[in-house]
This record gives structure tokens, sequence and C-alpha cells, in this order.
């Protein structure tokens, strides 16, 4: 069985690369580059993955453009059919400001471009995209950002912590993200956005493979189903 | 006619930007500015047919982000 998975490109995308990449080594399937003037998706997708980056040059908000261009009707549509939805960092972003996600992303406290390895207490080792992690497990990811700083409202973060929404944690402080959270799932569980890219850290060359597991969880979720 | 969306942060949301410009004030020696918060105007050149309704659906959906901003709009007169 082939895993179909789609990577979008927005203008101004950078890690749409990276991903595709990831997606193909560890699936062994290369997933279809999908542009954001497109306003339908390929069909029976498995996986679709927004990428992280800079679209539309982080113009008015960032993500903002991007949530609003032709293929995210079609993303948020798959959304709601139970297609996995994974979004990065930009694409965390894209996510938040489409709707799809609680919550919003603001400039990092300090102020500052934050671009370095981080720890990760995985929360929730239940969703199609964490079960191949422990829970409680710390694993290590690259973060590259100005805009991570998670903020929702108190009652919307009790309510994710509550149903055990919050799939990752920093285990340091890394951008003033509200209760450390670093990625949240949707209440389906079947769309993950998280600031740190996993992607980069898929072999050994790229200095580890915390990431690996990600990919491989939502590959063996498809298997199972 | 021009109208004219002033986007700000909601009251409770930290604004590092508005915390930084506060330095940057105190850098130029002045006192007394007790704080400062950052936000966008938007200034936008619009037909008569442009309704208030369209207006509110243009911020609401796409200006402003709600989670995190409030706006105000301002009609010029022509």
């Amino acid at each position: 069985m082939s895993f179909s998975s789609a990577v979008i490109t927005f203008p101004g995308s950078n890690c749409d690369r990276d991903m595709a990449d990831a997606l193909e080594k560890v699936s062994g399937t290369a997933p279809h580059r999908v542009w954001h003037g497109d306003a339908e998706l390929p069909q029976r997708l498995d996986f679709i993955a927004l990428p992280g980056g800079f679209s539309y040059g982080d113009y008015l908000r960032s993500g903002a453009m991007a949530a609003r261009s032709p293929i995210m009707r079609a993303v948020v549509e798959a959304a709601g059919r139970g297609v996995p939805v994974l979004g990065v960092c930009n694409g965390f972003q894209v996510l938040t400001e489409s709707g799809l996600l609680p919550g919003a992303l603001l400039r990092n406290a300090g102020m500052n471009f934050v671009c370095r390895n981080v720890a990760l207490t995985v929360e929730n080792n239940q969703s199609l995209f964490t079960s191949g992690y422990t829970a409680g497990e710390e694993i290590l990811i690259p973060v590259a950002h100005h805009d991570g700083n998670y903020f929702a409202d108190a009652e919307t973060l009790d309510r994710l912590e509550g149903e055990g929404r919050v799939a990752f944690r920093y285990a340091e402080e890394v951008n003033g993200s509200a209760r450390a959270i670093a990625g949240v799932l949707n209440a389906g569980g079947n769309v993950l956005g998280m600031m740190p890219h996993p992607e980069r850290m898929i072999e050994a060359e790229q200095g580890g493979t915390d990431g690996r597991a990600l990919f491989e969880s939502a590959l063996k979720a498809l298997v199972s189903a | 006619m021009k109208v004219r969306v002033f986007v700000s942060l909601k009251n409770g949301v930290l604004d590092p930007q508005g915390r930084a410009i506060h330095h940057a004030i105190e850098g130029l020696g002045i006192h007394g500015v007790q704080d400062v918060r950052a936000g966008k105007m938007i200034e936008l050149d619009v037909d008569a047919s442009v309704t208030d309704d369209q207006l509110e659906t243009m911020c609401k959906q796409l200006l402003a982000n709600m989670v995190i901003e409030n706006y105000r709009i301002e009609r010029l007169a022509a």
C-alpha cells in the first residue's frame, strides 16, 4: 500500500522540500506537491502537510494570507473528513489563522528569532501523529521562528489540556508560549500544529532522528486503519 | 471614501513589540510613559457601494485576528 500525501507550497514557504523529503524517506512514496493557488487536492489523500516558511512574507500576520488562499478551502474540507493534517511552524500559524486549530501565535516574548534545537516533552502519545513516542518522553527537535508564542484564553487552554490536546510542550523556555505549549491537536485528533520542525530530524546526518517517529506514527495509523 | 481600520492587541495579550518600543523611549531620556501598545492602521479607499456589513466582514475575517486583536473602523469624510 502506498502512502498518498501532499505538501502544500505557498509563496514564501521554505521548508516544503524538507517536508517532502521526510515524507518520502519515511513512507517510501514521494508526496504530491500542491501549489497554494490550486483549488483542489489530489484524490484520496492519506496525509496533508503545511510546511514552514514565511508565506506571503508574513504580511498582515504570519499565516493570515495563506489561510485565505484557494487551496486552504480544500484543506479545511479534507480535515473535516478526518484526513490527517500536519502544520509545522508557518504551517501551524496557517492552521490557527484558518480556524482549524484554536489560539494564535504571537511574536516571541523575547522579541528574538529563535533558531536552535530545543527539548520537547511528548504530552500525548495517543494521537495518530504521536503514537510512536512514549508519554513523557523528551525529544530534541529544532525550532526556527519569530512568531511562536502560543496564545489562547485561559478557558481554551484548560479545555486543550483537559482533552489531552496538548501534543508537545517545551521542556525549556523558548518563546513565552502559554503553558509552554509547542504543539496542539484539534478536537478530532487529526490536525496537529507545532512550531518545532520534526522534518529536520529524520536521519542521523541532520543531527538526530527524534522527528522520525511522528511520520512513522502517521504511516502506522494508515496501515492499521 | 477613505476608511481607516485600527487593529490593536486585546488587553491581556502580551505585546513584546510595545515593550521594546517602551524601552527605546526611555533610552531617549523621556520618562513618564507608563505603557506602550503597538498596533496597525490599514487605510482603504472604498466605493460607496461597500456596506458597513462588508467592512465588518473584512475586519473579522481578515484584517484582525479576533483571537488576539480588536478593531475599530473609522470613516473619513470624502
